[in-house]
């Protein structure tokens, strides 16, 4: 008696698991249903007005004749100064945290400040553009002040992943070099470095490709929605492809909101495009260890 | 001295004194980052203080109605809150069980092949912009919420919060599948010795082991959502509103900040410095946010 007993336990308690293994299941299918619903959203309305002339026109009020050009232009304006800015700044900051902080109250604080400054929200970001960058040092609603804003906000992503990637350079390499009577920044530069810079890439393309689809700082730094001509100068007013979206997105007739979706596409055909170009760079780099 | 002398023999003076400045110069771009905390927490409090020289500091943070557009205005600073709160509150019904269950299903559960394709759709949800996000809100969630209760208006919090909760839902996995597989496998291992299920070792082993660095990651999401700004401005509406009803316009404190940033204000005015009066209120909850999120799982690791 008590023996069954025992075994219609057991039974209860293995259907409960397979309930909640049900259960778990669905919960992370969500995800994965959210972003199939999403992309069929985007895919169905935007498609049929996504073609050439679409790419190469520039904005324009009526939605049939407008085109992604002008913001395209903006956003490639907004990479050409981000990258390399946040590339040389981040990486010396990770090269500086790694391997010549010592152990200090400082670098220490410099840490704690890094992960803070990775939590604030983007769009203080923009308030802090729009005061330094726009108004104190009078550099205007331009490109230049949006490029710095960006530079700002994915500074903390970028010295993180090198931070990672130069971590993850195995010790007796530099043991090896400075066996060889090389001294430390040699070490670095010949031997960290170069073993390191496939994780450093991937994880600036990474935060690049952030940094694309940012929305909020670029409003509040006054990148304009009805910029017709694309930007010509680093003084240059300008919209960037998420901006030109948004505004689209807020228009009440329907092919407004077509094109805001053809717009999407070609945000995430980018998007994705640097994203595999990341992967393919990280398997590389795996492989070859 | 003795050091540069040698160096100078074998002819590397360059690389030895490269070596005694870099340092120097790597600390300056480090400096960088210092710089950005000292100028943000510099310009949203100077601003501020011209801001609160007009408005009695009592009055904003106590005062239910923000009409600082009005003829007549008032700076009452608390529908805004309500509207961030009600947004992350929504977001968090959503993330915060969605999050761990799938945090516990990719790391107890799933098999390996199944996992192999779950984490990165994960990660391509999370590298999906904000802005298309809203627009999905705006042109998918919100007119479907609409057909089943048609009361709702076309800006309601309801849909905003959804998202952002989608939104977040990445975050909270990773980083609580993160605390979970730093679990050893020893604790799991003693569990199921024992006779227990595949369930009972994740909520009564797993889960507790892993508590800390979980709360944490939902502290971390769900600052996330309090600073989210693209999907709320273009789902939730730009009303101020001092409501706990999910199916009314709302306007968050991010949204408050693009509307100024779009209008026409006067510089210098006291409409133009709500911006940073309503900025800083929302950095220091986030702030507080994170900071309380780091010290939880420094303080509660469980240590093995």
């Amino acid at each position: 008696m008590a023996r069954t007993k025992e075994e219609l336990h057991i039974a209860k308690r293995k259907r409960i698991n397979s309930v909640f293994h049900g259960l778990f299941l669905a919960s992370t299918l969500v995800g994965v249903v959210a972003l199939l619903l999403l992309l069929y959203q985007v895919l169905s309305q935007g498609l049929g007005w996504l073609d050439w002339d679409f790419i190469t026109h520039n904005s324009s009020r009526r939605p049939e004749r407008a085109g992604i050009w002008t913001a395209l232009v903006g956003t490639m304006w907004l990479m050409v100064v981000t990258a390399p800015l946040t590339f040389i700044i981040g990486v010396a900051t990770a090269i500086y945290l790694e391997e010549y902080a010592k152990d200090t109250k400082l670098s220490r604080l410099i840490q704690l400040n890094i992960s803070n400054l990775a939590g604030v929200p983007s769009i203080v970001y923009g308030i802090l553009g729009l005061t330094i960058f726009v108004r104190v040092l009078a550099f205007g609603q331009s490109i230049l002040s949006g490029a710095l804003t960006m530079t700002l906000l994915i500074l903390p992503v970028i010295i993180v992943s090198a931070q990672e990637a130069i971590k993850a350079v195995p010790g007796s390499l530099r043991h090896a070099s400075y066996g060889l009577g090389a001294n430390r920044w040699q070490t670095i530069l010949r031997v960290v470095l170069p073993s390191a810079i496939p994780g450093i890439l991937t994880g600036s393309i990474l935060a690049l490709s952030r940094a694309i689809g940012e929305t909020a700082p670029l409003i509040v730094v006054g990148a304009a929605a009805f910029i017709i001509r694309p930007p010509t100068d680093l003084f240059s007013s300008f919209t960037a492809l998420p901006i030109q979206i948004y505004t689209w997105a807020g228009q009440p007739q329907a092919e407004f909101q077509n094109i805001a979706s053809a717009g999407i596409i070609v945000l995430l055909l980018i998007l994705l495009g640097m994203n595999s170009f990341a992967i393919i760079l990280r398997n590389k780099f795996q492989k070859r260890r | 001295m003795k050091k540069s002398k040698g160096s100078s023999v074998i002819g590397r003076k360059g690389f030895f004194s490269s070596d005694r400045m870099m340092p120097k110069v790597l600390f300056l771009f480090s400096a960088i980052s210092i710089l950005t905390t000292v100028g943000i927490v510099f310009v949203l409090l100077s601003e501020s203080y011209k801001f609160f020289q007009h408005v009695p500091f009592i009055e904003f943070i106590t005062g239910i109605k923000w009409t600082p557009l009005f003829a007549d205005p008032e700076y009452g600073v608390l529908p805004l809150v309500t509207g961030t709160l009600l947004v992350t509150v929504i977001a968090s019904i959503v993330a915060l069980p969605l999050g761990l269950f799938s945090a516990i299903y990719l790391s107890e559960y799933a098999p390996e092949r199944l996992r192999a394709i779950l984490k990165p759709v994960l990660e391509v949800l999370a590298g999906i912009p904000t802005i298309v996000y809203g627009f999905f809100a705006l042109t998918f969630v919100t007119p479907m919420i609409r057909s089943i209760l048609p009361e709702t208006q076309v800006f309601n919090a309801l849909s905003g919060g959804i998202v952002v909760g989608i939104m977040i839902i990445p975050m909270i996995s990773s980083l609580s599948e993160d605390a979970m597989s730093s679990v050893p496998n020893s604790l799991r291992n003693a569990a199921y010795a024992l006779g227990s299920t595949k369930l009972e070792v994740s909520m009564k082993v797993v889960v507790p082991a892993a508590f800390s660095g979980i709360v944490a990651a939902f502290v971390l999401g769900l600052s996330r959502a309090v600073g989210e700004t693209m999907i709320v401005t273009l789902a939730a509406g730009s009303l101020p509103n001092l409501t706990f009803n999910p199916l009314e316009s709302v306007q968050t404190l991010t949204a408050y900040i693009v509307s100024v940033a779009n209008g026409d204000t006067t510089l210098g005015s006291t409409q133009y410095l709500t911006m940073y009066s309503v900025g800083i209120v929302l950095f220091v909850i986030t702030l507080v946010m994170n900071i309380v999120a780091g010290y939880i799982s420094r303080k509660f690791r469980e240590e093995y």
